[in-house]
């Protein structure tokens, strides 16, 4: 359950002041697939970025499954994030100097996790994912259908509520994205929470509810 | 996060970028060698210069004629040089209670010749008593015999060196040498005991005082060597000798009388003043090496920005960032000091290999303070740029590719 309530976030960029968020408010139930579409600039990074508390808002408030998150310190709000929320991002962002089971086991590790418990969850992880074989591959010895589907293994090994995507597809060619996404659907249908930011309006009719954005504002919501 | 964890993954992220590190523990290694080579060798210099002062003897005195330091009061008209030490004044100090042995010491250079052979040496006139006091040992024949020191016996010791030059491989116990104008018998000849502050044992003569001060026609010492009881006894046995001089010379207070531990004590703290100073100056480095340690962490920082944030959307906190960047340099100057101390003791083996005659090693406490040190230039240095990879936004750190 996410609930954002006027939600406003400005920028300072030299002297001038740049409104990204302008009284946001959005409610999203649990296994929600939503896409947030919109034109370049018009917030919805930053909205994402709110979402997965990668950043603060001004004003407003946010609460996640009934905790208001935006209150919360440093500290506890890198808690959520580690339990609640998984990350996919349109360039991947794996750590090139670790292997694919490493990168897997990246939030384990951030845990605490012992290793040979880590060992079982990310090998069941990278079964699930069809890289059973490219455990010890670097990224840059993967292709980009399978980066991504190593960073969708890690955003959901902690087993997460919410997962956002901000163009998860933007940087795959045609099959590798559709790939992607059936892969983002299917968790979604296993009652993970999806929010994915597109620009891609095929992908956005995919999602059963689509926000708009245009400068900063929700524009309008339409279902289906 | 486990423990184990950190490491593996600062030593990864340290490594990964193979120039970089390189550059780093080079300076590290450079430094911290630097260091460890001048704090060891001003360390052996000490050990040095005290051992060489040990073997003039233990709990030992000496008696010098004339004040080391000036007192107030008018310049005297006629120029009053202070009163000679004499042999009386000697056999006096014996009376004390602390007092174990004295002996007396002239000494002077004469030439000395056996048949045509003739060479320069120093002539000591003395008392059976150095023999113990010096802590001599002879390779052959006996030490001066023990008995009045008025007595002018035509006896001497010659040093090994000596013996060498005026008799080559024949004995000379039992033969006639000539110093100056006078006829000595050789009864002993002293092992080499080597060079004891510039005073070459090797090349001396020894003969008793009564006939040094017939040979160079002189009463007056040139020192007395006093020998307390036990190291407690040796301030009250300083206090009782200037008691006797002083009243054997009419109330002056005209000797100076130098312990060997104040002349040790004082020896030790210059030492040990000059290593400190040395190490600092080679400290210099360190700093230098911990500010490259800073700037190619502050590189690293920055060319590894969407790692940073994703950490932080992975869960990261900003301590755990920042206990991995710290972990990061610390480890990256700890390998360096690793490298730093094997170059200090390869680089003081070679040096104990090419001055043998030196006793050089590594000051043992310097390992030690090399890691101590390494541990702290990598924290310190380090904490700028992990601070600064902990604060950074995540938000913006994954905006950029």
């Amino acid at each position: 359950m996410i609930s954002l309530q006027n939600i406003e976030r400005i920028f300072q960029v030299g002297d001038e002041e740049v409104h990204a968020l302008r009284d946001v408010s959005m409610t999203a139930t649990d296994g929600d697939h939503i896409a947030i579409m919109g034109p370049s600039g018009s917030g919805k990074s930053s909205l994402l970025n709110i979402l997965g508390l990668l950043d603060r808002p001004d004003t407003g408030s946010y609460e996640l499954d009934g905790v208001k998150v935006s209150e919360l310190d440093e500290k506890e709000q890198a808690r959520i994030r580690r339990h609640k929320i998984g990350f996919v991002f349109q360039f991947f962002h794996l750590v090139p100097r670790l292997t694919a089971f490493d990168n897997i086991a990246l939030p384990l590790m951030l845990a605490g996790m012992k290793q040979d418990e880590r060992q079982a969850r990310v090998t069941a992880a990278l079964a699930a994912f069809g890289l059973g074989n490219r455990a010890q591959h670097r990224p840059d010895q993967l292709s980009g259908g399978q980066r991504q589907r190593v960073a969708i293994a890690r955003a959901t090994i902690m087993q997460p509520s919410v997962i956002l995507a901000d163009e998860p597809t933007g940087n795959l060619d045609r099959n590798s994205g559709i790939e992607v996404v059936e892969i983002l659907e299917e968790l979604n249908r296993q009652g993970i929470t999806l929010i994915m930011v597109t620009h891609d309006p095929e992908l956005g009719r995919r999602a059963q509810r689509q926000i708009l954005m245009v400068d900063g504002r929700i524009e309008r919501e339409a279902e289906g | 996060m486990q423990i184990r964890d950190i490491l593996s993954f600062s030593l990864l992220a340290a490594t990964a970028n193979r120039g970089r590190t390189l550059l780093m523990l080079l300076a590290m290694a450079i430094a911290v060698s630097s260091v460890v080579v001048l704090i060891s060798l001003g360390d052996s210099a000490r050990h040095y210069v005290i051992d060489q002062f040990s073997t003039l003897g233990t709990n030992l005195l000496i008696v010098l004629p004339g004040r080391s330091e000036t007192t107030g009061g008018p310049p005297p008209l006629l120029g009053a040089t202070p009163r000679d030490l004499t042999l009386a004044d000697a056999m006096a100090l014996n009376r004390a209670r602390t007092v174990r042995r004295i002996t007396p010491i002239i000494a002077g250079s004469a030439p000395i010749s056996v048949r045509s052979l003739e060479r320069e040496m120093l002539v000591l006139g003395s008392t059976s008593e150095l023999y113990e006091i010096r802590h001599l040992a002879l390779s052959q024949g006996s030490f001066l015999p023990p008995g009045e020191p008025t007595r002018a016996e035509a006896v001497c010791v010659i040093g090994q060196k000596g013996k060498k030059e005026l008799f080559g491989n024949q004995p000379a116990i039992g033969r006639w040498l000539r110093i100056g104008d006078r006829r000595f018998r050789v009864i002993g000849v002293l092992s080499s005991s080597g060079v004891s502050l510039g005073e070459d044992l090797g090349e001396v003569v020894i003969i008793p005082v009564a006939a040094a001060q017939a040979l160079f026609n002189t009463s007056s010492l040139f020192r007395i060597l006093v020998e307390a009881t036990s190291p407690e006894g040796i301030e009250q046995t300083r206090k009782s000798i200037l008691d006797t001089i002083r009243v054997r010379h009419e109330g002056e207070d005209d000797i100076t009388v130098i312990t060997q531990d104040a002349v040790l004590t004082t020896f030790d703290r210059i030492f040990k003043a000059l290593t400190l100073s040395v190490a600092g100056i080679a400290a210099i480095s360190l700093v230098v090496a911990g500010i490259m340690i800073m700037n190619v962490m502050l590189v690293a920082v920055s060319n590894r920005r969407a790692e940073i944030g994703l950490l932080k959307a992975l869960g990261a906190s900003r301590t755990q960032i920042l206990g991995l960047f710290l972990t990061e340099s610390t480890i990256l100057s700890s390998i360096g000091a690793g490298i730093g101390l094997v170059l200090a003791l390869l680089g003081m083996r070679l040096a104990a290999f090419l001055f043998p005659q030196f006793p050089l090693q590594l000051a043992p406490w310097s390992s030690a303070i090399s890691l101590g040190v390494a541990l702290i230039t990598g924290v310190v240095f380090g904490v700028l740029p992990a601070r600064r990879a902990a604060d950074l936004e995540p938000a913006f750190a994954l905006m950029r590719r």
